[in-house]
């Protein structure tokens, strides 16, 4: 197995120039804007405020929420799991269902109030190699504890749901070095209900407990 | 000079570890950036404090101001105020003349591997791609919401020739055959503005202006101008007063190009001649300290503004971990998660009801003052800026959505 290198990501913030004033033009817009705008709605909150636990939920949930004061469909968005989902369109087709089964059993309320637009935003990310390199668990930790949030955001959360790697690049590597228990026990973790900082935390708290050199 | 390796302390080594990186990915080129100004301004003000440290990261930053004469800035400042919804009047002639002194400034400067052009006035510099090439990118430090159509024409048939727009705000995207990119300013943490301050600075500046410490200080730092809503802000302290003990202090400067400013100013200072627990402040340009002391010190922060292009002062508030009470408009809900990072209002007595709610509940204002803070250093620091600038020029030779460096 080769050497664990850590990488950070950098974002790049796109308006599309695109906007929803009701319910209606977000399924509209949700249903057609790229992948990578689906991704920054779902988890801008999770990077902007990720000293926050609870988090707030995805945009689409809040915006319907506290500008649409559409409480039962806000409360269903931001009930989404998104760990539960290996790709982008199939989280994508789940706030699609979501808000056409609304749309078709409760009315569609009105407009919301003008300058309170949704507006579409996707991302472009520019990965990098950081010069932390990891050759051992005690030498995976002690990276771990130095890179930004962005490396760990890369790691977890970009690796599984964006690259569709089918899981996060340090289970992965657990596994390559012997490490089953530790992957398991990383890839069980919810990282969506943790700050960024409380992973880190915990990730370094299973990784010394399996490091038995 | 302040050294990037200050901002470790605030932001984290990772962060300007991160800055590093990303700077190695343009250097030999340079950045060239170019406006209209060298002092007095957000531009200035932030190309200022950038462009050492850009140097210092490595990156060959320089900056070139365009030439023009007083004619141009008439026509400049009636773009301005037409991009901001005033009713203008603008000539062929001054649309002439403004294509005149681009033209005669394109002549006399050198352009660099990527040319980074802020604001309209030198917008038309582009007609010379066609000569030299490079790598253009357009800034609006404006608001551009609802900009008034035969401007937003005019300069539209520029826009469209850059490699990449750039916006402070969602809001202010428009349909473009180019990418828009979004970059909120940012505030400057080692600033006279934003750094910490001892107690007996705080202290002095609200002794040298009567105001007391012991009662809560309700505070809204702003212009005096119809936009920033100081009598709503009067209004509803009063009715925050009914049940609540407090003071209210108005502070900022007195010049506005506002027509309606002076009348404001009157009624405001009438309202505040018939109750001693208001204070209304008419602050000189170099008071950041004075503001700093009053932000520092006060139980709340106000920014009941109407309109607003994107209001750092709610950053600035946010930074010193106050709790903040902000009208949703502009650039403000990007600072401010509704019950999360501070409290979005939208009328007086809402604005009036959060009042009451934190200043009865300190421990739940303090919260959401500790969380704005985080926010704010996370997202609204001039590292988060460079970072932006970095990755704006690095992406002019990318096309892909996920980019491996």
């Amino acid at each position: 197995m080769s050497d664990f290198q850590f990488y950070t990501k950098l974002d790049q913030t796109i308006l599309l120039g695109k906007k929803a004033n009701n319910i209606p033009e977000l399924l509209d817009g949700i249903r057609s804007v790229p992948d990578s705008c689906i991704y920054y709605h779902t988890h801008r909150f999770l990077q902007q405020h990720h000293y926050l636990s609870p988090e707030p939920p995805n945009d689409f949930a809040y915006w319907v929420t506290q500008v649409l004061n559409d409480d039962v469909l806000g409360e269903q968005l931001s009930s989404v799991d998104i760990i539960q989902f290996q790709s982008i369109a199939e989280l994508r087709s789940r706030f699609v269902s979501l808000i056409h089964a609304h749309i078709t059993t409760v009315e569609k309320g009105g407009d919301c109030p003008r300058g309170e637009e949704f507006h579409f935003v996707a991302c472009r990310t520019f990965a990098l190699p950081t010069p932390y390199i990891a050759r051992t668990l005690a030498e995976f930790k002690d990276a771990l504890e130095r890179v930004s949030v962005n490396a760990l955001y890369y790691h977890i959360f970009d690796a599984k749901l964006r690259l569709e790697r089918g899981e996060n690049d340090f289970s992965k590597w657990f596994n390559g070095i012997g490490k089953p228990d530790l992957a398991e026990e990383v890839r069980n973790l919810d990282p969506y209900s943790h700050t960024l900082e409380g992973l880190r935390k915990r990730i370094i708290v299973m990784v010394s407990r399996h490091d038995t050199n | 000079m302040i050294r990037i390796e200050s901002y470790a302390p605030v932001v984290g080594e990772a962060t300007i570890e991160e800055l590093y990186l990303l700077a190695k990915h343009v250097h030999g080129k340079v950045i060239q950036n170019i406006n209209s100004t060298a002092v007095g301004g957000g531009v200035a003000e932030i190309l200022t404090r950038m462009i050492p440290l850009l140097k210092q990261l490595g990156v060959d930053a320089r900056w070139d101001i365009i030439r023009g004469n007083e004619k141009f800035f008439v026509t400049t400042k009636k773009f301005h105020n037409g991009l901001h919804g005033v009713p203008v009047e603008i000539s062929d002639e001054e649309y002439e003349s403004f294509l005149e002194v681009n033209r005669e400034n394109a002549d006399e400067i050198g352009f660099g591997d990527i040319v980074f052009v802020h604001d309209p006035q030198p917008i038309a510099l582009i007609e010379k791609r066609k000569d030299f090439g490079r790598n253009w990118i357009w800034r609006c430090h404006i608001d551009f919401s609802r900009p008034d159509p035969r401007i937003w024409k005019f300069l539209e048939q520029f826009i469209v020739m850059y490699d990449a727009a750039v916006f402070s705000a969602p809001a202010f995207a428009r349909n473009l055959p180019i990418p828009q990119v979004l970059i909120s300013p940012s505030i400057d943490p080692l600033s006279a503005k934003n750094v910490e301050l001892p107690e007996e600075t705080i202290n002095g500046v609200f002794e040298r202006f009567g105001i007391d410490r012991s009662r809560p200080v309700i505070t809204q730092i702003s212009r005096f101008d119809y936009l920033k809503d100081p009598l709503g802000v009067i209004k509803a302290y009063k009715i925050a007063k009914k049940r609540v003990d407090m003071q209210l202090v108005l502070a900022g400067s007195g010049a506005t190009d506002d027509p309606e400013g002076p009348v404001i100013m009157h009624q405001v200072k009438e309202e505040a001649d018939k109750d001693k627990d208001i204070f209304v402040l008419f602050l000189p340009p170099a008071s950041d300290v004075e503001i700093n002391a009053l932000q520092r010190g006060s139980t709340v922060i106000l920014q009941k503004s109407l309109k607003e292009g994107f209001g750092l002062t709610v950053s600035e508030a946010l930074w010193k971990a106050k709790p903040t009470i902000a009208g949703a408009v502009g650039g403000i809900p990007l600072q401010i998660t509704h019950k999360h990072s501070g409290i979005l209002t939208h009328s007086i007595e809402g604005t009036a009801y959060w009042i009451k709610q934190l200043v009865n509940e300190p421990d739940y204002a303090r919260k959401l003052g500790v969380n704005g803070r985080e926010h704010i250093k996370n997202n609204f620091l001039i590292t988060r800026h460079i970072k932006d600038y970095l990755l704006l020029f690095i992406s002019l030779f990318h096309k892909d959505d996920m980019v491996y460096l």
